[in-house]
């Protein structure tokens, strides 16, 4: 016996090692669903490995930035005029886009919309990698001491970058997009369709769950979704690079990140997220969609008051401004409008105040306030600015005398 | 004969020598190859082609001659690698063991002091391991890899490349037992 433990010791304690560790990979398998389970083992390994890297980084930093800020300035002064107009131009799209936003905004409101907001972010430094060609992911330098939670998302200016997937006291592991056991819910920006966006074993990024009758473009912008409660919604994640037939009923579609993940460097973790409908104007007030709708139809200039006033609720357009006036009225006049008071169709009798001479059907702008937002609310609950005119209404509806006031509109 | 003046790097089969290490070498300079796999591609992306645990791993398993104190040493080392990974602890671990037990066993057997066959042997035991991986991250945690012989070979000519040139400066540390 002694002979045949001595003549095999090697091959005794090779597999002995090597059953220990399959015993102990498939215990660790078993409990993989359980995110939250840290092995401390795991603690001291990152605790012993990151310090050290945080100094290296340091070092690295103030090595750059002493460079960067105090020695190699050659060109600043040029690239601070460019900054200079480029910054200009910029305020000038800002105010332009700031107008838009607050469009959608109302009209998001209008809808109950709730959105998600970016509420709070912590930046962090990416510190070190996981010493493997298989798995995708970085620690970063902030941890349980800066608020940092498991599943929180990490973003960057470009795009999302992956989760939190395990956090210590000042270091936190980062999985990222490309790894293959990620997943994100993403949507293509024009079409709208919906996937989930998956990590291969060699990092490359492929989006999921799309039909192949569907039509997908490369070039095609993919954003986040915020269907898997991580990422809030609109985060850019990549560009489609490739589309094929893929197996079963699925395309197989490559996407590129839209964030550097192989050389990202400083991060943002959202820590904190609000969901709130979108604020409506600094006022406060609230604009019905039917109101910015009108604005944009075409609409005729004004004329001199007319010398017969037609009377509200005989089926004319004339109606409305006594409809947004009084909400009774409205959804009595709706209703008229719609039909008529003889039956006929509502455009039809709009003809005396706000037809062109050339006979061309206009809506007016109380024509347009009150059809589609009495379809609205008369089937859903009734909103403030369905219950009672907006401000806005009442001062483009004069109320004494309403048979002009429907051709009140600027034309735009 | 005088052992003493047998020059290190021109061992024979006949005359294979043991060697060890000092403790800050043998704790030492594991360490320093994880920290580098774990730092440098972040910066230099190309590196991640590059595995210095393993190629530490076969050079002490290969100096010691010892299967036993080999397959520990892959063991420890792979162990360690997998620490920081995401997945679970052991994958890097058993392959590393296979290939510690392995170099070590050859070593005993084969004169691995000439750069040729400190080439030749790395390129394979890089196979071997990659191999071993492949099987254990399939077949047992189940992880979505793909086979590739074009990139292996060219990451095991790569590493036993780089291989080579490390094993000649990690000769300096050697003594002999």
């Amino acid at each position: 016996m002694e002979t045949v433990l001595g003549r095999y010791r090697n091959l005794i304690v090779l597999v002995g090692v090597l059953f220990l560790q399959v015993l102990g990979l498939a215990v660790q398998v078993k409990r993989i669903g359980d995110a939250q389970n840290t092995r401390l083992i795991r603690v001291w390994a990152v605790d012993a490995v990151t310090p050290l890297e945080r100094v290296f980084i340091r070092v690295q930093n103030g090595a750059a930035d002493l460079w960067h800020n105090y020695f190699y300035l050659r060109g600043v002064r040029a690239e601070n005029r460019e900054l200079k107009q480029q910054i200009e131009k910029m305020r000038l799209e800002q105010v332009r886009l700031n107008e838009d936003a607050e469009q959608a905004h109302r009209l998001q409101s209008l809808l109950a919309f709730k959105e998600q907001y970016i509420a709070k972010t912590v930046a962090a430094q990416v510190i070190g990698s996981c010493a493997s060609d298989l798995s995708r992911c970085v620690y970063i330098d902030k941890g349980s001491n800066d608020e940092i939670k498991p599943d929180m998302a990490v973003i960057t200016v470009n795009g999302i970058v992956g989760k939190i997937l395990k956090v210590y006291d000042s270091s936190s592991q980062v999985l990222m997009i490309n790894d293959q056991s990620s997943g994100v819910g993403v949507l293509l920006e024009k079409s709208r369709l919906q996937g989930v966006l998956r990590g291969t074993g060699n990092g490359e990024l492929m989006l999921e769950r799309v039909m192949s009758d569907e039509s997908v473009s490369p070039g095609e912008n993919v954003v986040s979704s915020g269907g898997d409660q991580i990422f809030p919604k609109g985060l850019p994640a990549g560009t489609v690079t490739s589309v094929k037939p893929g197996r079963e009923m699925f395309l197989s579609i490559k996407v590129k990140p839209a964030a550097d993940l192989n050389r990202v460097e400083e991060v943002l973790v959202v820590t904190e997220r609000q969901e709130r409908e979108p604020a409506v104007e600094e006022t406060g007030v609230r604009v019905r969609a039917a109101d910015i709708l009108a604005k944009r139809l075409p609409s005729v200039p004004d004329k001199p008051p007319s010398p017969a006033p037609v009377k509200a609720g005989t089926g004319s357009g004339t109606a409305a401004p006594n409809a947004a006036a009084n909400p009774k009225a409205q959804s009595t006049s709706t209703a008229v409008a719609k039909t008529g008071a003889s039956g006929k169709p509502a455009v039809a009798p709009i003809q005396s105040p706000s037809m062109p001479t050339d006979g061309f059907p206009v809506k007016t702008n109380a024509e347009a306030s009150a059809t589609p937002l009495a379809d609205t609310t008369s089937a859903s609950k009734p909103t403030p600015s369905a219950s009672e005119p907006s401000p806005a209404m009442k001062a483009a509806t004069p109320p004494a005398n309403p048979a002009p006031a429907n051709t009140t509109d600027e034309p735009h | 004969m005088n052992l003493t003046s047998v020059p290190i790097t021109y061992t024979s089969g006949e005359q294979i020598e043991v060697y060890r290490f000092s403790v800050p070498v043998t704790i030492g300079v594991p360490l320093l190859a994880i920290f580098f796999q774990a730092f440098v591609p972040r910066r230099l992306p190309f590196f991640s082609i590059f595995d210095f645990p393993l190629l530490v791993t076969i050079f002490f398993a290969m100096a010691r001659r010892n299967p036993i104190t080999g397959l520990l040493t892959g063991a420890a080392i792979g162990l360690v690698q997998d620490m920081l990974g995401p997945y679970p602890i052991g994958i890097y671990g058993i392959a590393k063991t296979v290939v510690g037990y392995g170099a070590s066993s050859l070593g005993s057997k084969l004169d691995v002091e000439n750069a040729g066959a400190r080439l030749l042997v790395t390129l394979g035991f890089y196979l071997v391991h990659q191999a071993v991986f492949f099987t254990v991250a399939r077949g047992m945690v189940n992880l979505n890899m793909n086979w590739s012989w074009s990139h292996d070979l060219l990451a095991g000519v790569a590493n036993a490349m780089v291989g080579t040139v490390l094993y000649f400066a990690l000769d300096r540390f050697k003594q002999r037992a």
